[in-house]
């Protein structure tokens, strides 16, 4: 009972959340907002069982991303102009994608019911046959690095080719003159 | 804030508890909740922490960027790297079992091996791409 | 109890379009970025709510607990989390060589810009 109580009311915070970082203009106090939604986010993965899953979001998006964004806005300012033209078209668009999304829920399998399709196939799977086939308790780890190591290389190959990015655009050494002086090097 | 001296102690303070506990995380994720993202990432948050108390050309002698640059392609290829060994030894790629007489412990090396990998690439790209942002700013 | 049961994907679609409205109706480039960055989140909510069960336990298997929530779930978005952060390290990165290149971060000016050359 108590797990319902606080899903509906994080969930709640975090729509709030998410307008207010929509109305503001200051980018420095939209940043913080999206601070607040990612540690409101890393509460709802705690109480929806995903230890793992709100650790990362806790370093990463709550910490690493903000500092991110942070230094981002010192190098280019934090003042976003006012939207000049009227928002009409932008709102109409998002209604109608909403509207067709909240129509599509209605044949979704309800919150936290067991016999929902997902949990009908892989996921057993894998509780089950992990302790014998991999043998560490944390099943997250298990498919996470054995199950599924083909993605997990992928994706820090991901990681890499993003780092090598940045590192291309912004380079890492003190630059020697100010100004417009290429970054890679 | 160089000058601001709570800020430094307390910094001073926790950056070894971090790095350790990004340790902790990376080395006990088998057993509990944690591996190699979460490790990597709490490892960086460490020397961000150190190079935005103590600036980042402290942080920048701290770990020079030619080294960053070697760690970031060296998780990569060490989790390849175990692909490869695998295939070497006529298992599929990533086919952890092959590594050991005993699949469990092979799956425990492979799995060790990888998370390795992933906890290094990941803290030495988020450091670089920290150093690259607040490095912009230097004179 | 079917608001009850669709309520998280609700909220989970209102995220949603508030990124998306951020990402369409706003001119500036780093705010188009937290709009995306919101979108993302909304998403991972999205993939954790459908791997809960009712009563479930975190998936770290344990003695005497035989109910676990689907982990599957939970590693998609463990990577994803950790890639999305890359990427947008490197929308940022293409930000300030933009501001550096056009002195401005705005859409429309950027584009002004780019007509009048």
């Amino acid at each position: 009972m108590l797990i319902e109580v606080v899903n509906v009311v994080i969930l709640a915070l975090l729509a709030v959340t998410a307008l207010a970082a929509v109305r503001l203009n200051d980018l420095f106090a939209v940043t913080m907002m999206f601070g607040i939604y990612s540690l409101l986010a890393t509460i709802m993965f705690v109480v929806l069982d995903a230890i793992d899953v709100a650790f990362t979001e806790a370093a990463v998006g709550v910490g690493i991303s903000t500092v991110l964004m942070l230094g981002t806005i010192g190098l280019v300012g934090r003042r976003a102009r006012k939207v000049s033209h009227r928002p009409i078209l932008p709102l109409i668009v998002v209604i109608i994608t909403g509207a067709a999304l909240v129509y599509g829920t209605l044949d979704m399998p309800r919150f936290t019911d067991p016999t929902a399709p997902v949990h009908q196939h892989l996921g057993p799977y894998f509780l089950n046959e992990s302790p014998d086939q991999i043998g560490i308790p944390n099943v997250v780890t298990s498919i996470l690095a054995s199950y599924r190591g083909y993605d997990t290389l992928g994706e820090l190959a991901v990681i890499f080719t993003a780092g090598i990015g940045v590192l291309g655009l912004l380079g890492l050494r003190r630059r020697k003159r100010p100004g417009h002086e290429g970054g890679a090097r | 804030m160089n000058d601001n001296p709570v800020l430094r102690i307390v910094a001073k303070i926790i950056i070894p508890m971090i790095l350790l506990f990004a340790l902790y995380v990376q080395f006990h994720g088998d057993y509990g909740p944690g591996g190699g993202f979460q490790a990597g990432v709490i490892f960086a948050a460490g020397f961000i922490l150190y190079g935005l108390v103590f600036g980042t050309e402290a942080l920048r002698s701290a770990v020079p960027p030619h080294i960053l640059r070697i760690f970031i392609a060296l998780g990569l290829v060490l989790y390849a790297g175990v692909g490869v060994t695998t295939l070497l030894m006529e298992a599929d790629f990533l086919a952890y079992n092959a590594l050991s007489q005993d699949p469990v412990a092979g799956q425990h090396l492979g799995i060790f091996l990888v998370e390795l990998g992933v906890g290094i690439t990941v803290g030495a790209v988020m450091i670089t791409v920290f150093l690259g942002f607040a490095g912009r700013n230097d004179p | 109890m079917t608001i009850a049961g669709l309520y998280n994907y609700w909220i989970v679609i209102l995220l949603m379009m508030t990124g998306f409205y951020v990402v369409i109706a706003s001119g500036n480039l780093v705010k188009k970025i937290i709009g995306l960055n919101l979108f993302q989140a909304s998403v991972f909510i999205l993939y954790i709510s459908l791997g809960k069960i009712a009563d479930g336990h975190a998936p770290i298997l344990q003695a005497g607990i035989s109910n676990y929530s689907n982990p599957l779930p939970h590693v998609l978005i463990l990577t994803a989390i950790v890639v999305g952060v890359a990427t947008t390290s490197l929308g940022l990165a293409l930000v300030v060589r933009i501001r550096e290149a056009y002195d401005t971060v705005e859409e429309d000016e950027i584009h002004d810009q780019d007509e009048s050359m």
